[in-house]
């Protein structure tokens, strides 16, 4: 048993989900008891889809165990096949049916539909959910696909490519499929299917009629892509173009795998990043530290990004997907550092804690955790919440999504003139500690409220587990002295001089103490 | 998938609509939702789902970003190797209590929560608690309860969490007839209500559940149980074999609804309907005055219930009776015909009542009926609004102060401001 406050991932049918979900024309009959339908709200609330998803649930109850849970599954799956007409079909189990061993796969062959039905084997007490739509999609698309002597290929000699793994509820999906698609576009590489999102099955069936596949989540379409290099001798893109330079680069694979010249889409001119991080105003951002987390193509890319097109200074990286944690670690090796990889969000806000980064860019519970630590954040990665889906065309991939990085990342920072005004009119009676950014004025205020509760209540366990034993002492000229640093990082100056005073056996930390404690841990 | 049957009500409410029953699929949550206001109310106390993935994952989709504090609720989430016997269960939950007590040494109560996983393997939540209440106490009691989705459905989860602490209340020693409230109310309504029966010179008045773990009311021969909330059926059965009697009353909603639940407190309490009426005179006048406001807009307007919190009727009979809406058909997920025999002779004849679901079905209903508002669950509200049906989602009313007078008006507000948004927006 594993105790879990928040879980980063959910089960791995509702990965089956996001890829029914995505596409049109297959529905799923899921077995499942009737609380299961929550999943419904991730997609209609979280993505504020106009449409539910394409999902029976048989809602069996303690009354029918034992009896006809098997039936009620055959006839929901009769009575859905009846009412949505599909093209395909998935069948499977949630937790709770995989308990009582119903065998949906058999159940619904015994029906004999005539569509192709999708048994999917998600074990829920291993596995979870990008795991469950990188399975959903790779059963699916060998179902839909014809035999590799039955492909029929254009003979037109025009480069193809599918884009594989935007799926429903994923991280700026939409939008980055249009990107890439552009960007494709501008290599004169045609774009043959575009899959799960927006797909039928009859779109997975025209897949082997690219010349490679654009794998734009590996989490969700590497084992697709796998099967196809294997089974049609697809190749496949390994780049995950977020930011610049792995934009580039990603031009320079697609177009060698397409044999055509980069140059078209490389000299697109949309990327502002390169441009916006050299403009002195950025000059503050250098050597900012940033925690990274998130799922691993994402976390892996942001640090990246963080390291070499912001010029900060990565202090943590780490992931919650442990399928892919070798390629975290490899990343997290490279910048010196040692990656944590774990889904359990407590060890995570202990290494926030701990680490207290001036950025925190991770998802939408490191979010909740920097709120409450008082420390800026941005959002990186899935799971995400409502506002993580904006109307504007908000893409992370391509040069646009470079973009949008650099404008989200720089948001939730103090501004550089601002934050030197602040250091030297510290005293100014607006510049209180509440303040906050001039522009951010509102959410820091909210901030603020949402902290003051914690600090008493919840969030005093936390704080108790965190401060180390024998704390020294603040004398009074000292703690006056404290609050003539900006708020912004008096949390680490406070930290900082603590340590200093632990380390040395200081018992009461003076005014002296804090500068000694400054020139030590200066930059 | 549906096996509807007609059903003629209880004798003694013939004129009451007809109940169909419906079965089929479901778009409702489960018991352990119940948690998400639970943990709030009763301030001490800590809430552990012993399922799986799917059941953390349920939780903290439902709670969405409600909460930013760390919640007093989690899941014990099991793996293969509990299942495959590899480990074993039992110790492995030990464990998991041993390490969740020492982060939070101010939990006084430990609610083990049973889920459709835990149920099927058969493991036995109620052992478990007592061997661990064994271990822990006095610093903290552990209780169980199911919240499965196979048991329980929504609010129901409520009603095992409250039926689990009444075996914990201690004895009523003496023969003063006490009142007892049972139900989760929020804080403000709790203590308006509480006022009120002071001001009618009514008491003891003692609530169920209690803010603090520590303060479990007394219970015995001399109880007397008012129902707050209309989901409450085990928790009143458990009552009763304490020796509580029920009171039948309405269900604080609404003008109307608050006055038939205060009167049906003091009747058994020897005091006069004239009484109430003069204490509460001028909190009805503030209603009336409030719900004055929301007549024209609602009046007329046609309002459909998909199933979700149980608290379908005493709504659907509010919205009827004091603003002239008019209920299509209304849905509840169960259905006490006992404790909602007086909801049942108040709602207008020509409703349409089913209990349980088959949500397709319903849903090719409520698009013949169209109506001119729809209260349903997040599964469903954005997809009818893009159908172009006005909706609002069920889940507010859970979470939002709506019983007593003063919160009449509040509750009208509920039901007015989708419609009213539609008519604004231009888009
Ligand atoms: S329905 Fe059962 S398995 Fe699903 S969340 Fe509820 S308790 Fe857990
Ligand atoms: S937020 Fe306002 S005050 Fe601060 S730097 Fe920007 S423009 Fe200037």
């Amino acid at each position: 048993m594993q105790l879990t406050v928040w879980t980063y991932e959910g089960p791995p049918h509702v990965g089956a989900m996001r890829i029914a979900t995505a596409m049109t024309g297959v529905h799923y009959v899921l077995h499942a008891p009737q609380g299961d339908t929550y999943a419904d709200l991730l997609f209609t609330m979280i993505e504020r889809r106009d449409a539910r998803p394409p999902v029976t649930y048989t809602s069996f109850q303690a009354r029918d165990l034992g009896t006809d849970t098997a039936d009620l599954f055959k006839r929901a799956a009769r009575e859905a096949f009846e009412r949505f007409r599909p093209e395909a079909m998935l069948v499977g189990s949630s937790c709770t049916a995989e308990l009582i061993q119903d065998d949906p796969g058999g159940l619904a062959r015994a029906l004999d539909l005539p569509v192709p039905v999708v048994a999917l084997e998600l074990p829920a007490y291993q596995r979870k959910e990008n795991w469950g739509a990188a399975e959903t999609l790779y059963h699916l698309v060998r179902a839909c696909a014809p035999a590799p002597d039955a492909v029929d290929k254009p003979a037109d000699g025009v480069p193809r490519c599918n884009l594989l793994g935007a799926t429903a509820l994923g991280f700026r999906h939409r939008d980055d499929v249009r990107e890439i698609e552009r960007l494709v576009k501008q290599l004169g590489v045609q774009v043959n299917v575009i899959a799960p999102l927006g797909a039928r099955p009859t779109d997975l069936a025209r897949i082997p009629a690219a010349d490679f596949n654009v794998v734009l989540y590996p989490e969700i379409a590497g084992t697709t892509a796998k099967w196809l290099e294997r089974a049609y001798g697809q190749p496949a893109t390994t780049v995950v173009p977020i930011g610049v330079g792995a934009t580039e680069a990603f031009v320079d694979e697609v177009a060698a795998l397409a044999g055509v010249d980069p140059k078209a889409a490389r000299a697109d001119g949309t990327a502002r990043l390169p441009w916006y991080s050299r403009s002195v105003d950025s000059t503050y951002l250098t050597g900012k530290r940033v925690f990274v987390f998130g799922d691993a193509t994402h976390a892996v890319a942001a640090a990246r990004v963080a390291r070499d097109e912001f010029a900060f200074e990565v202090v943590g990286l780490g992931t919650y997907a442990r399928e892919q944690a070798r390629e975290v670690r490899a990343a997290a090796k490279e910048m010196g550092l040692e990656a944590l990889v774990t889904d359990d969000y407590l060890d995570v806000e202990r290494q926030i804690a701990d680490l207290q980064p001036e950025l925190v860019l991770g998802t939408q519970m490191e979010r909740h955790v920097a709120k409450r630590l008082g420390i800026p954040c941005a959002v990186i990665s899935a799971p995400v919440h409502v506002q993580d889906f904006p109307a504007r065309y908000a893409p992370q991939m391509g040069f646009e999504g470079a973009n949008v990085l650099f404008d989200t990342w720089v948001h939730p920072l103090m501004m550089g003139l601002e934050e030197h005004l602040l250091t030297m009119f510290r005293e100014d009676f607006e510049f209180h500690d509440d303040a906050g950014a001039s522009h951010l004025a509102k959410s820091r205020s909210a901030g603020a409220t949402a902290d003051a509760p914690s600090a008493a209540g919840e969030d005093a366990v936390v704080a108790v587990a965190a401060a180390p034993e024998g704390d020294p002492l603040w004398s009074d000229d000292a703690e006056k002295e404290l609050k003539k640093i900006p708020f912004f990082v008096r949390p680490k100056a406070r930290r900082n001089a603590e340590r200093y005073a632990a380390e040395r056996g200081v018992a009461t930390i003076t005014v002296e103490t804090l500068y000694d404690a400054k020139a030590h841990y200066g930059r | 998938m549906t096996a509807v049957a007609t059903r003629t009500g209880d004798p003694a409410t013939c004129d009451a609509p007809e109940i169909r029953v419906e079965r089929g699929q479901r778009e409702v949550f489960c018991g352990l939702t119940g948690i998400i206001w639970l943990h709030r109310k009763i301030q001490d106390a800590f809430f552990l789902v012993v399922g799986s993935r799917t059941c953390a994952h349920l939780m903290q989709s439902a709670a969405g970003v409600m909460i930013f504090a760390e919640p007093r609720f989690a899941t014990a989430i099991m793996e293969e190797r509990d299942l495959a016997g590899m480990a074993d269960q039992n110790e492995e939950l030990d464990r998991i209590v041993e390490r969740l007590l020492e982060r939070r040494p101010d939990i006084k109560l430990l609610f083990l929560v049973g889920s459709c996983p835990s149920e099927i393997i058969k493991l036995d939540l109620s052992r478990a608690a007592e061997r661990l209440s064994t271990r822990h106490l006095p610093d903290v009691r552990v209780l169980n309860y199911s919240g499965s989705g196979i048991e329980t459905t929504f609010t129901q989860g409520e009603d095992r969490c409250l039926a689990a602490l009444v075996p914990e209340m201690p004895a009523a020693r003496d023969d003063v007839p006490r009142l007892l409230v049972a139900g989760a109310l929020a804080d403000v309504v709790e203590d308006q209500l509480l006022r009120t029966f002071e001001a009618l010179g009514l008491g003891p008045v003692d609530v169920l559940p209690p803010r603090r773990a520590g303060a479990l009311p007394p219970v015995g021969r001399n109880t007397r149980v008012l129902l707050a909330q209309p989901f409450l059926a085990e928790t009143a059965r458990a009552l009763e074999r304490r020796g509580a009697r029920h009171l039948p009353a309405p269900f604080p909603v609404g003008v109307e609804g608050t006055r038939g639940w205060l009167e049906a407190a003091a009747a058994a309490f020897g005091i006069a309907a004239e009484r109430v009426a003069a204490v509460t005179e001028s909190g009805r006048a503030r209603a009336a005055t409030a719900l004055a406001h929301y007549r024209d807009e609602l009046a007329g307007k046609r309002v459909f219930f998909f199933p979700d919190s149980q608290l379908e009727l005493p709504l659907a009979r509010f919205l009827a009776r004091e603003l002239g809406m008019i209920p299509v058909e209304v849905g509840t997920p169960y259905l006490h015909r006992g404790h909602l025999a007086d909801e049942l002779a108040l709602l207008p004849r020509e409703t349409v009542l089913v209990e349980g679901q088959d949500v397709d079905r319903q849903l090719e209903r409520c698009r013949a009926a169209a109506p001119d508002l729809v209260v349903c669950g997040l599964g469903l509200a954005n997809p009818l609004e893009a159908e172009g049906v006005t909706t609002k989602w069920s889940i507010e009313l859970l979470f939002t102060p709506l019983q007593g007078f003063e919160q009449a008006g509040d509750l009208a507000e509920l039901f007015a401001r989708p419609l009213r948004r539609r008519a604004r927006l231009k888009v």
